[in-house]
């Protein structure tokens, strides 16, 4: 267990970006409100997955909806705590821990402002490893664990429990309608998790792991140093590809941002194009007709000076951008967890084959 | 149809005039700390070498006095908050993120009550009048004169904040209200920091208008004054006063748009050179291409509609440091007519160096005559790298580009430069962003979420209502052309939401028609000097 300091939540936020692959939504409200609680005094603790006991109850959160809707209802800690404390009173039991179901974007912050609320340590974990668009899309459903029940909260004191589901994706579709009613926007519980299968299904340490990126970052930007080679050597990284965006084409369909953008090449990359296909997040880069990388695989975009990443609905043409490539965490390389969040749950008929070689 | 444009620069005031579509007559003057002498001598000039007794239509003035209060934190007025938005949003209240310094300054006061609306045009919560009704009395019993009212998804249904501002104009006298639907789209911080950042600035506003008004009737002149805006078009003098915020980038912008008027082009990048910096931008269909990102103002974060610009510290001023072969960001700025060498000074500028390699003929050539022919063409490659990396940047695709280059220090530019088609040099290209400021057009802008309807259908919505916007700004109706229509799905949003964005823009509607000014004046101002 480590106190996270004030520049601690700066980094997490950077690396949360960064990890949340072009989608997960900004963590700019949810900094504001961090930053907020610490000057107020308030101090979260990150605690290693390894020091839960097997039976500990542990709250898994998220906000759920459009990144636009966040942008008028911004983000508020005590929605969050609130799904938290609902989901305890519906279980009649408290909370030991919480953590994120996804580290990438808002979201990977989400777990500190519930615990400083409830006055809980924070889980060194989360379910994604990364961002990514469903419920089913988890480490915690590659392991078949129970999908329910779940707590959604909005701030108008509209509170749903969501008892049962016959499966991930029955629960993802029940909560997204739920989610449309309160206005696109709604800060949920999921299923509840003991400490024995937060250990077992648990993507570890991905919080610390956002914090190691983001001061990464802001080390080598004091420095004067390229900010992606830090980024590379934080994570055992890969660089794909560097250029110019000259394309990008949006769409949405059945509620998710859908598109493409091309990447010309500069430098060493010059006279060569990479394409890259979105579903809210970056999901496969393709080169002269072929796959170079895909989901579950990290596929990041970032500003190839300042190290930023570039979200999904903010690329535009003409920036200069820098295409890197993270290692999933192991559970989606299973067949199962391919089944889950590889290609082919994204709609591309091709197998996945990790840049990292074998 | 004449026009006089006016730009207040950091060092210059530069002041055009143009008849029928051709410039008759450029002027440059220093800018005076009180801007306001600065804009009576540029007018002054003008009359002395123009003949301005044949009447001028309009009088357009593009500044950076309301950027620099910001940025300089003086001449700002402290504002009432009124957040439309309960129960949600009141983890980050008004003022959040700000500097606490610039906070201070501006903040009279923070209200939150419950209202606003949903992203589908569903009430979010009912408007709580009646505590509407008790801050009024409270803002007036504070002696508070200007009120920032913001709410929910106002951009998509602006009646709540519609509803508080006419309570706050029946409790409070004299009271002036920004309603951030008004200054952005979708994003409650930004808008209402874009909000604020404007209604602490309208006193200050007021009074610079009214100075520019005193200018122009001193010099004779009795034409509508108009002020040009971030997005290279003019708003009349009433409309700047409510929104100075508007006006904040006009510098840059006008020198875009004058430099595509100047050229007959309407697809280039253009380069800025001035005293101090080398501004990048690219025109799209004749206007600067806009930021698509945050902007920050003084430290404050805003999502303006700014053009989207490269700036760097490459002028006519800049200091040139031989050994190391480098040029800039360091300038000697006004200082350069006493300090460069060729004038006198000790110190070695970008312009010694032109001319030394005799792109120029200023000063006194002998004073640097010890720099030798190697070291000029060392110092003008490097200057060529700069201009050629920035020219890159500012490129949407591979292909080689036409460049328009104006300013006072286009003379640096060299005629070849790696991915450039061509560089186009223009008469009076040292007073484009005056000449901007005289041939700019009126807009009309809308930023809204659509649903349940085609792509096209929304497009022409938006654009019918950005034409509306534009007519009640002064838009002649038969003139209205589409310069920018973009549309965002939306994710998680059912429906097939997206995000429309259209601007509009427009030519003056005549004077006679659109400020409904007196025949006897318009004479008046042509048998005038």
């Amino acid at each position: 267990m480590r106190q996270l300091s004030a520049e601690d939540i700066e980094a997490l936020a950077v690396g949360a970006w960064i990890l949340g692959t072009g989608g997960g939504g900004s963590p700019y409200h949810a900094l504001l409100n961090l930053r907020r609680l610490y000057n107020d005094g308030v101090r979260i603790d990150l605690m290693d997955p390894d020091e839960l006991g097997d039976d500990d109850a542990v709250a898994v959160v998220s906000v759920m909806g459009a990144p636009l809707v966040i942008l008028e209802r911004l983000v508020d800690s005590r929605l969050i705590a609130r799904a938290v404390s609902a989901m305890e009173e519906h279980l009649g039991r408290k909370f030991k821990a919480v953590m994120a179901v996804e580290i990438g974007g808002g979201n990977g912050m989400q777990s500190l402002l519930a615990a400083a609320h409830l006055k809980i340590p924070v889980v060194d974990a989360d379910a994604m490893g990364r961002a990514y668009p469903e419920a089913q899309m988890t480490s915690f459903a590659v392991g078949d664990l129970a999908p329910y029940p779940l707590t959604s909260i909005d701030p108008r004191g509209n509170e749903v429990i969501v008892g049962n589901t016959a499966s991930w994706k029955w629960m993802e579709r029940v909560s997204r309608k739920v989610c449309t009613e309160f206005g696109s926007i709604a800060a949920t519980c999921k299923a509840p998790r003991r400490g024995v299968e937060v250990k077992k299904w648990g993507i570890p340490r991905t919080t610390s792991k956002a914090i190691n990126l983001g001061r990464a970052v802001a080390e080598a930007n004091r420095k004067h140093v390229d900010p992606i080679a830090a980024i590379l050597e934080a994570e055992s990284g890969k660089r794909l590809f560097s250029g110019k965006v000259i394309e990008v084409e949006r769409r949405t369909t059945e509620g998710f941002l859908r598109g493409r953008t091309v990447i010309e090449g500069l430098g060493d990359d010059r006279d060569a194009q990479v394409e890259i296909n979105f579903q809210n997040e970056w999901i496969v880069v393709w080169r002269d007709g072929r796959p170079v990388v895909s989901t579950p695989e990290l596929i990041c975009v970032l500003d190839s000076e300042s190290g930023e990443a570039i979200g999904t609905e903010t690329i535009r043409y003409g920036q200069r951008a820098t295409v890197i490539a993270l290692p999933a965490s192991p559970v989606f390389l299973s067949p199962r967890g391919l089944d889950h969040v590889g290609p082919r749950a994204f709609g591309y008929d091709i197998d996945f084959k990790s840049v990292f070689g074998s | 149809m004449r026009r006089i444009g006016i730009d207040v620069g950091g060092t210059n005031t530069d002041a055009v005039l143009i008849a029928d579509g051709k410039v008759v007559q450029g002027v440059k003057v220093a800018t005076t700390a009180d801007v306001t002498s600065g804009v009576v001598a540029a007018i002054d000039a003008l009359g002395l070498t123009a003949d301005l007794g044949a009447g001028v239509d309009a009088v357009m003035i593009g500044t950076t006095h309301f950027i620099n209060a910001v940025v300089q934190r003086r001449h700002l007025t402290k504002v009432a908050v009124i957040r439309i938005a309960l129960p949600a949003a009141s983890a980050l209240p008004p003022f959040t993120d700000w500097p606490s310094g610039l906070a201070e300054l501006a903040n009279g006061g923070v209200w939150q009550i419950e209202g606003g609306h949903d992203y589908d045009g569903r009430r979010f919560a009912p408007l709580d009048v009646a505590a509407a009704r008790k801050i009024a009395r409270e803002i007036r019993d504070l002696g508070l004169k200007y009120v920032v009212v913001n709410a929910l998804f106002s951009p998509l249904d602006p009646s709540d904040e519609e509803t508080v501002a006419s309570i706050l104009r029946e409790a409070v006298p004299d009271v002036s209200v920004t309603c951030s639907h008004l200054l952005g789209g979708i994003g409650l911080l930004e808008r209402e920091n874009a909000a604020i950042l404007n209604a602490s600035l309208i006193a200050l506003a007021e009074e610079t208008i009214q100075a520019f008004e005193q200018a122009k009737s001193k010099v004779g002149l009795s034409a509508p004054l108009f002020v040009t805006q971030n997005d290279g078009t003019v708003a009349e003098a009433a409309r700047a006063v409510a929104f100075p915020v508007f006006s904040f980038a006009s510098g840059p912008t006008n020198s875009m748009r004058g430099a595509a008027y100047l050229s007959g082009l309407k697809e280039a990048v253009v380069v800025d050179v001035g005293g101090t910096t080398a501004d990048f931008g690219h025109l799209r269909l004749g206007f600067p291409r806009e930021a698509n990102a945050v902007v920050h103002v003084g430290g404050v974060r805003t999502l303006f509609r700014m053009p989207d610009l490269v700036s760097i510290g490459l002028g006519g001023g800049s200091h040139v440091d031989l050994d190391a072969c480098s040029v800039g960001p360091i300038s000697v700025g006004y200082g350069l007519p006493k300090e460069g060498l060729v004038f006198g000074g000790s110190t070695l500028t970008a312009t010694d160096i032109g001319v030394a390699a005799g792109l120029i003929d200023l000063g006194d050539r002998k004073r640097v005559a010890h720099v030798s022919a190697e070291q000029v063409r060392s110092v003008l490659r490097r200057i060529k790298e700069m201009i050629e990396e920035n020219v890159d940047r500012m490129k949407t695709s591979a292909g080689d580009v036409t460049l328009i280059a104006v300013g006072g220090g286009a003379f640096l530019m060299p005629e070849e430069l790696q991915g450039v088609e061509r560089v186009v040099r223009v008469p009076h290209g040292g007073c484009a962003n005056a000449v901007g400021a005289a041939i700019a057009q009126v807009s009309g802008e809308v930023d809204q979420v659509f649903q349940g309807v085609t792509r096209s259908e929304a497009i022409a919505a938006a654009r019918e209502l950005a034409g509306a916007r534009a007519i009640e700004a002064g838009a002649d109706s038969d003139s209205l052309a589409l310069v920018e229509a973009e549309d965002t799905p939306i994710a998680y949003l059912p429906g097939n939401a997206m995000r429309v964005r259209v601007k509009v823009v427009g030519d003056i509607r005549s004077t006679r028609s659109s400020n409904g000014r007196t025949t006897s004046e318009e004479l008046e101002c042509q048998s005038g000097s």
